[in-house]
């Protein structure tokens, strides 16, 4: 079996966003870089299909030459291989899908895992239209996954509960948390990934057609106010703010 | 065309389409176009009720096979509708479904996508759309240079609006079988909520609530104000047995209620990227320089073990959750 596990480098959730001068982007100034949070689920699972089935996993990530280091981490944890897709960071969803494709297409991957979003772009779109640009099945946030002959069954999260897919391998499947809990890197592997080559390839063309023209800082909520007084006074007051002021019921 | 993928739950339309409908309604006057609604399913009685929200046309694919959600079907009928219809703007709500079908219907016609937007208008004709990124952190204005333009609507932003249409009902062809995947079961969860992104008032446990077991009186706030509960990511990864899709957060639910009720949450980063989109925040917190404060709208400094309670009675007294 051969899985493919695209991860995305992304700002860590600490991060104060501060807009850049081009008024369009994130200053990269002080912003400390991680793997995708949802990334690492979906590698988790590929990791622990090899475990149980044996399989070939291939780690991928499209972006610049600091993406090499989501790659070493996950060659450290237990990839078999690593590919940066180099590209000029002005994609969309669709250019990163487009360029995961052109990678993809032909090599015979029988799964492939994607976070459900990307942390920071947000767009929960990037596995949906690699499946759809591939021409095979899809499955979204996925709780749980188990495999049959040439088969997938997966728990998708929804409104109020879960649904379950059943489709035809290949699938990308996108994985959301609960789906594994993921594993530490060891010192072993840590080392060995140290010794693995990330191939470098010049990721196809594909220019954005949904772009960020201008990124903003949310509005400051205006100042609140403390309630003040016992329990019950403190209960009373807010109910009356909440029906009076906020016209909230 | 500005086309609204519609959805239909108990032969009701969702309220997320309602709301992308009356989105639609808006861009559709703006540039001169007509509104269209799709329906797909194995009956799409009750679509007609899209008039209401001045669909010009109420578009409907019905067939045995559509009885289940197939990714690749619907997103393949969406595609073909568009295509058929010459329509320039295709939304639909932000649901598990909507965001689902819309970037697999994007990519089929190599359309930009938004997710998840909170603004929309049309500019020289064509659609620009604000969205959340970094989890709300900050928003981003996005132009598309495709010629179809794609994005789905986070379910509490845009309003409902009633304004009659024509309505005309006319059926669209349903792809026939052997797709890819498909929905086999639902396995609902015990109660029938609804989900914390649809929701418009939200009470939220963090560790301040000790314990699972106590989460029952935010649940009885809960039924008193008419909202559904939530957490924060330190009370769901604390074996107390709540699941992960009550999490608020950048790496949960990012929600927008008209009010938000935080108890014993302390207000990191992530919780707040998560919540600050909701109109009115409430915080209560026996910390008084908890971050939280910062946020909120009305801040009670006390124990939430006697606040709760109290707010749950007098709510119960003044008889509020009924609107
Ligand atoms: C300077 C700059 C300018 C940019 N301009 C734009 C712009 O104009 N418009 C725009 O939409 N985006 C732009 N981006 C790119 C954006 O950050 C994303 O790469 C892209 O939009 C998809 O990210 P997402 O998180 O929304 O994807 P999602 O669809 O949320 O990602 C889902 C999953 O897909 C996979 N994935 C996504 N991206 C990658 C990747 N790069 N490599 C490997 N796997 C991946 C991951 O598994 C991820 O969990 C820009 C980035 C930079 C640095
Ligand atoms: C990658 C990553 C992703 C994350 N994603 C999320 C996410 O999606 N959502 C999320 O919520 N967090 C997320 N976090 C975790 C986040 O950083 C915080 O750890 C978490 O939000 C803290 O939860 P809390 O406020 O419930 O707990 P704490 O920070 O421990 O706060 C508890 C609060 O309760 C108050 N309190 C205690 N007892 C009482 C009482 N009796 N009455 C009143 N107040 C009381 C205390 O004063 C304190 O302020 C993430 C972290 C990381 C690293």
């Amino acid at each position: 079996m051969k899985i493919l596990v695209a991860l995305k480098q992304v700002p860590d959730t600490e991060t104060k966003i501060k807009v850049a001068a081009d008024g369009r982007s994130l200053d990269p100034a002080d912003v400390k870089w991680i793997t995708g949070p949802y990334d690492e689920y979906a590698l988790e699972e590929a990791i622990r299909i090899k475990e149980a089935k044996g399989a070939d996993v291939v780690a991928l990530s499209v972006g610049g030459d600091s993406a090499k280091e989501v790659l070493r981490n996950a060659l450290a944890l237990g990839a078999d291989s690593a590919v940066l897709l180099k590209g000029d960071g002005q994609g969309d969803a669709f250019a990163v899908a487009q360029m995961i494709a052109a990678f993809a297409q032909g090599k015979g991957f029988d799964l492939i895992f994607c976070g459900n979003k990307g942390i920071g772009g947000d767009n929960a779109a990037m596995g949906p239209m690699l499946a759809e640009l591939m021409g095979i099945a899809q499955a979204n946030v996925i709780v749980k996954l188990e495999l049959g002959q040439g088969t997938f069954r997966a728990e998708r999260e929804i409104e109020g509960g879960s649904e379950v897919v059943e489709g035809a391998l290949p699938a990308v499947i996108t994985a959301q948390k609960g789906l594994n809990e993921p594993r530490y890197a060891s010192l072993k592997g840590i080392m060995a990934a140290k010794k693995k080559t990330i191939e470098e390839l010049d990721a196809t063309s594909a220019p954005a057609v949904a772009v960020v023209s201008s990124l903003a800082l949310p509005p400051e909520r205006p100042a609140g106010r403390l309630l003040a007084g016992e329990p019950a006074a403190q209960a009373q007051a807010l109910l009356q703010a909440l029906k009076d002021e906020a016209k909230v019921f | 065309m500005i086309l609204v993928f519609c959805e239909l739950k108990d032969g009701k339309i969702r309220k997320p389409s309602t709301e992308a409908l009356s989105a639609g309604r808006r861009l559709a006057d703006a540039s001169g176009q007509p509104l269209g609604a799709l329906f797909a399913g194995a009956s799409c009685a009750g679509a007609a009720e899209a008039a209401k929200y001045g669909a010009d046309v109420i578009l409907t694919a019905e067939g045995a096979t559509l009885g289940s959600y197939s990714s690749d079907a619907y997103a393949q009928l969406v595609a073909d509708a568009v295509k058929a219809k010459g329509a320039t703007v295709l939304l639909a709500g932000a649901t598990a479904m909507g965001k689902d079908v819309a970037p697999r219907a994007a990519a089929r016609m190599g359309a930009g996508y938004a997710s998840d937007v909170t603004g929309l208008s049309m500019v020289e004709g064509k659609l620009q759309a604000v969205r959340p990124v970094y989890a709300g952190k900050a928003f981003a204005t996005i132009t598309f240079t495709s010629a179809v333009q794609v994005a789905s609507t986070r379910p509490n932003v845009f309003p409902v609006v009633e304004k009659a249409g024509p309505g005309a009902v006319e059926s669209v062809p349903a792809p026939a079988g052997d797709f890819k995947s498909v929905v086999k079961e639902i396995l609902a969860k015990a109660g029938g909520k609804v989900d914390l992104t649809e929701a418009n008032v939200i009470i939220s446990g963090g560790r301040g609530m000790k314990n699972g077991d106590n989460f029952k009186i935010l649940e009885e706030l809960a039924d008193a104000l008419g909202g559904v509960v939530g957490a924060s990511r330190a009370a769901v990864d604390a074996d107390w047995g709540l699941p992960h899709s009550m999490q608020v957060g950048q790496t949960g639910k990012v929600v927008s209620p008209t009010l938000y009720i935080a108890c014993g949450i302390s207000g990191a980063i992530q919780h707040l990227a998560g919540m600050s989109g909701s109109k009115f925040i409430v915080a209560i917190n026996k910390d008084p320089e908890a971050p939280i404060f910062k946020v909120a709208s009305y801040g009670i400094v006390g124990d939430l073990f006697d606040v709760v309670p109290e707010l749950t009675k007098a709510a119960k007294a003044m008889g509020v959750g009924k609107g």
